[in-house]
């Protein structure tokens, strides 16, 4: 599936219902590792695999699935460095700036959001990620060449302690909504 | 970690096709059997190195709200906002970061509408200010950590 680059998602609610959502609490903890996961689903939420499957297809070409993959943990594989790279980048080149950052490797998140002056004047967000803050700081060098004079300041913010991390769950409470 | 294991994380995080025996299909990309590819997955849960395996939804295309917010809270105070604001179901990550906002978290909630008056609750419950700073273009989520 390919990247979900610069499309302005506001108002994009897609069309998920009732069955749907059924699908969504039994597996937004995880896929059954087994040869036939839609199946395991289907019995789950009492639906045919092959249903579980046309469903999933459909979300996924929605968006309302980004993909089904493997989320590693991050320190476990040596990125031990997690920056939250923070730019003041001018309004009239952000929207073509941002979207040449977003290739940079290393970025995994690349957003747009708004100042708060005089305190916040960061406008562009890229999370980056690294086996060392050296590695991180290299990262933000490069991006701060992208950026060349249209950027006037910029900041990293690394995470020194995670204070929760429940991810992003379904109340498991139905709503229909079309 | 194997080099197997090395393959099956470089390939997987690319996704899943949603297709019969999708597991049968990546086994065959990767020149392993269906067997071991799924024997190896259960082993990185197992283990920790995978965090989840799974589908990833996107909040918005479901309904929801979704937002990043920031505070900024004195030294002497953080512990104890800390465990106020993560009393709130609606805060799904929260980070400490080195800045004078040291604060970061994630709000998600039912519905759009439901963000301003969680921060509203938050910033009565707490005293202090929360930033909101929702996404207003995405140019990019797509997490590869190479090993």
């Amino acid at each position: 599936m390919s990247d979900s680059i610069c499309r302005s998602e506001a108002s994009l609610t897609a069309p998920i219902d009732d069955i749907d959502r059924a699908i969504i609490l039994a597996t937004q903890a995880g896929l059954p590792l087994v040869s036939d996961p839609w199946a395991a689903v289907g019995e789950q939420v009492d639906l045919s695999g092959e249903e579980v499957r046309r469903r999933m297809a459909l979300m996924q070409e929605h968006g309302v699935i980004r993909r089904i993959a493997a989320v590693p943990n991050h320190y476990r594989l040596g990125y031990v460095a997690n920056g939250m790279t923070v730019w003041d980048v001018s309004d009239e080149e952000i929207d073509r700036l941002g979207r040449e950052v977003a290739r940079h490797p290393g970025v995994s998140h690349c957003y747009r959001r708004p100042r708060h002056l005089p305190d916040w004047p960061y406008n562009l967000f890229a999370m980056l990620h690294g086996r060392s803050r050296v590695e991180v700081e290299r990262q933000a060098e490069e991006i701060a060449e992208t950026l060349g004079n249209a950027c006037r300041d910029h900041r990293i913010l690394y995470s020194t302690r995670i204070l929760k991390k429940t991810g992003l769950r379904l109340a498991k409470k139905t709503t229909s909504r079309t | 970690m194997t080099d197997v294991d090395r393959h099956i994380l470089n390939r997987l995080q690319d996704g899943l096709p949603i297709v019969e025996r999708p597991f049968a299909v990546a086994a065959e990309e990767l020149d392993i059997s269906e067997a071991t590819l799924l024997e190896r997955l259960e082993a990185l849960k197992e283990s920790g190195v995978l965090s989840r395996f799974g589908p990833m939804y996107h909040a918005e295309r479901l309904g929801g709200g979704l937002t990043l917010a920031a505070m900024a809270i004195p030294e002497e105070r953080f512990d104890a906002i800390v465990e106020q604001v993560n009393a709130f179901a609606e805060v799904a990550h929260n980070y400490r970061r080195e800045h004078r906002l040291n604060m970061w978290f994630v709000l998600a909630t039912e519905t759009p509408e439901r963000i301003e008056e969680t921060i509203a609750a938050i910033e009565a419950a707490t005293g202090y200010p929360v930033y909101n700073m929702p996404k207003q273009e995405e140019f990019h989520v797509r997490l590869h950590l190479p090993v």
